[in-house]
């Protein structure tokens, strides 16, 4: 019987080795759920022979990862965060590939009445004021950090908020589905909102200002900080994704019929 | 219930078209979950045997603590795998987080407390049928050890099995040291995790009753693997 | 072949809580032949049987063989009141003491085979034998001792319910053996079984060794009032 089982276990267990060039980047939820990674890595793949491993998590973590050296490169959307980890030495430049907006979802009813707001500063104030449930990420994520950025420049402070105000601390897709349960607002990113199958009675009640575009940008880890870092592959990456080739498929992505990103890098 | 019948049609056709995807992704769950198996499987049944046979100072302390060990929280065991093999970690040297390897390490440390505290009541019971002859026979502790995984071995393939089924449907600490990262650390649980975010429930599900069938078909295979060697008693 | 004989108990005790179970015991048994323990319900044959096996925790005294204790327990075996059958197949339970001293393979499969024959299970060889009735469990107990050919075996009430076909399978194995040359020491209840078996008998009460002697004077001239008591059938006290 042992040798049986043993026999069909060393079967199974047998590694899947994969041959080509590896890398690590860690990459927001937005990005992943916007499905632009599924049509990126192929092309990356064949355009360079390297396979690209998404890690998929917040911004906050995105950032961690980078500083101990665990990812190659690092594509997030929060401009603070960013310039800091720069700062301190742990990546070599900050390169901008490409942005998108925020909207904000809210139940189709709209008890807040967001959808008349002249701004997205004046939607979130009517939020404040009415009081309705709203879903906060809570995650430290690029989009959590931009909805806190939008209260202060609002002149609020979600520390200060009733029940209401509920920081779930997960992803932008479980954030939308609880915001789906309760029938509340939230922040979501464009992408993320039109691949999001669990709407419910949520709609998109207001989009457009300005202010709530997101920027993405490359960083590659600092390898004179974390010497095994592949930032050769890094290079390869930031000018394969910052080259005409990326621009088309970027700016040629939709959803729905809608442009999801903007292709806004600059060459060197 | 309408996500639920969905659920199951999506199955149905992702196991019938054999979607490239949900191949890869299954033998990954049980390429992780089998070698974290038999890793802790060679760890934690001499160790639960050695616990029933052997009387030590410390023993019911360490039965207390392997009973302790039972109920840990596997998103703790991710994060401390977690920071030991980040590369700013003790073990970063290694490379290894973000590997199946690395989740093969969580899972081992998950379930080898569960195979390990199962054995001992289980062999608790055999040693206390065998201790007699066993002392008569003048047999050293290696050759009681053996002789009882030898006869145990049916109570040890349960206790096996239940450790197998608790890594394989574990998401919390291989989502945290593998990753999720498509072609590379991702497997059936943290598959559903994501599909979940993205509001798919339907492909969420479906992954989830292929999960369910797996784990159901790895349990009786090895039944009937181990029984047609002889009809015994279970 | 030296035998590990004779054995010297001396001043031997054993006590469980407070209670004392055996002792003090001076006994010497050596020679050939098959020595009989007797006596009423927890007289302590049984703790006198374990304690001469080495498997009883002994509160005082010592147990000494003619060699060393750790060669005198390799030449030795013991078959318990109620057969242990590892939950294995019959073969295989008899393969197991040869097994553990690491004998040859083929000398494995012979001696296997030859006792299979002895004990009348050849053809039950690959059942479970947990499976076995009782009668087929003590004749696979009895061999299963006697297949190291240890120089001393040590039975405790091999035949406590038995039927009588079942006795007589497992008193011809006890034969077998006397004519090879293993010294036998059990207890027993069947006076009967006592007197057909016995070359020598020991009479214990309350713990102690009450009387010993030579099977025939023994059995027919008791010297103390209570093995006379004993055999005609009364409660002692």
């Amino acid at each position: 019987m042992i040798p049986r089982i043993l026999a069909v276990l060393a079967a199974l267990t047998l590694g899947m080795a994969a041959l080509a060039e590896e890398m690590k980047m860690a990459v927001t939820t937005s990005f992943e759920n916007s499905g632009l990674a599924d049509v990126l890595l192929p092309a990356i793949k064949e355009d360079l022979g390297l396979d690209v491993q998404l890690l998929v998590v917040g911004t906050g973590q995105a950032l961690r990862l980078g500083q101990a050296g665990d990812v190659d490169a690092i594509l997030v959307h929060s401009r603070a965060a960013e310039e800091a980890f720069l700062v301190e030495g742990y990546g070599t430049h900050r390169r901008e590939i490409m942005y998108n907006d925020f909207v904000l979802i809210g139940p189709a009813a709209d008890p807040a009445g967001i959808a008349e707001a002249g701004s997205a500063i004046d939607a979130l104030r009517r939020i404040g004021t009415a009081e309705p449930a709203f879903v906060s990420r809570g995650d430290d994520s690029g989009t959590h950090k931009k909805e806190r950025a939008l209260w202060a420049e609002a002149g609020l402070s979600p520390d200060t908020f009733g029940a209401w105000y509920r920081e779930v601390g997960a992803g932008m897709g479980a954030s939308l589905n609880t915001a789906a349960g309760l029938d509340a607002y939230i922040l979501a990113d464009r992408a993320s909102w039109l691949n999001f199958g669990n709407k419910g009675g949520l709609a998109l009640l207001y989009a457009g200002d300005p202010a709530l575009f997101n920027q993405y940008a490359f960083l590659a880890v600092n390898p004179e900080r974390h010497p095994h870092v592949r930032n050769d592959l890094a290079v390869q990456l930031e000018n394969w994704l910052t080259g005409p080739r990326a621009a088309e498929l970027i700016n040629g992505y939709t959803i729905n019929g809608e442009t999801l990103f903007i292709f806004n890098a600059k060459s060197q | 219930m309408n996500d639920i019948y969905d659920g199951l049609v999506s199955a149905f056709w992702l196991v019938v078209t054999l979607d490239a995807d949900l191949l890869e992704i299954s033998l990954r769950s049980l390429q992780v979950s089998l070698s974290a198996l038999v890793i802790a499987s060679a760890i934690a049944l001499p160790l639960g045997t050695f616990l029933a046979i052997r009387r030590f100072r410390y023993r019911r302390l360490t039965i207390s603590v392997l009973n302790a060990l039972m109920g840990l929280p596997p998103v703790v065991v991710g994060l401390i795998v977690y920071i030991l093999l980040s590369r700013s970690g003790p073990f970063g040297v290694l490379g290894l987080l973000f590997t199946p390897t690395a989740m093969i390490i969580a899972q081992v440390i998950i379930i080898t407390p569960l195979i390990a505290s199962i054995t001992h009541q289980a062999m608790r019971e055999l040693w206390a049928e065998y201790h007699d002859l066993l002392i008569s026979l003048n047999t050293s502790g290696w050759q009681r050890i053996k002789t009882l995984i030898w006869d145990g071995r049916r109570n040890l393939l349960t206790a096996s099995l239940a450790g197998f089924g608790r890594g394989i449907g574990e998401v919390g600490a291989i989502m945290i040291v593998g990753g999720n990262i498509d072609n590379a650390t991702r497997v059936l649980t943290t598959a559903i995790a994501l599909e979940t975010g993205k509001g798919d429930f339907a492909l969420a599900l479906a992954l989830g009753f292929v999960l369910i069938a797996l784990a159901i078909g790895i349990n009786i295979s090895i039944h009937w693997l181990s029984r047609t060697e002889r009809e015994g008693r279970w | 072949m030296s035998t590990i004989l004779p054995l010297t108990m001396t001043n031997v005790a054993v006590r469980r809580r407070g209670k004392r179970l055996l002792g003090p015991v001076d006994l010497e048994v050596g020679g050939l032949g098959l020595t009989i323990i007797i006596g009423p319900n927890g007289s302590g044959k049984t703790t006198l049987l374990r304690a001469m096996h080495g498997v009883e925790r002994l509160s005082a005294g010592a147990v000494r063989w003619s060699v060393s204790e750790e060669e005198a327990r390799h030449r030795q075996a013991y078959v318990f009141q109620t057969p242990i059958m590892l939950r294995r197949s019959v073969a295989d339970n008899l393969r197991y003491p040869l097994q553990l001293l690491g004998a040859p393979r083929a000398e494995v499969s012979r001696r296997v085979n030859d006792w299979l024959a002895r004990i009348g299970l050849e053809e039950r060889a690959s059942l479970q034998a947990t499976r076995l009735s009782g009668g087929e469990k003590q004749r696979l107990a009895v061999a299963r001792a006697l297949i190291r050919r240890p120089d001393v075996l040590f039975l405790d009430e091999p035949c406590a319910n038995l039927d009588g076909a079942s006795t007589r399978a497992i008193e011809a194995l006890l034969r077998t053996a006397l004519d090879e040359k293993t010294r036998i020491i059990m207890t027993t209840h069947d006076l009967g079984q006592a007197r057909r078996l016995a070359s020598d008998a020991i009479f214990m009460l309350h713990g102690m060794v009450h009387e010993t002697g030579a099977a025939e004077r023994f059995f027919g001239t008791p010297r103390t009032d209570e093995l006379q008591a004993f055999f005609r059938g009364d409660i002692i006290a």
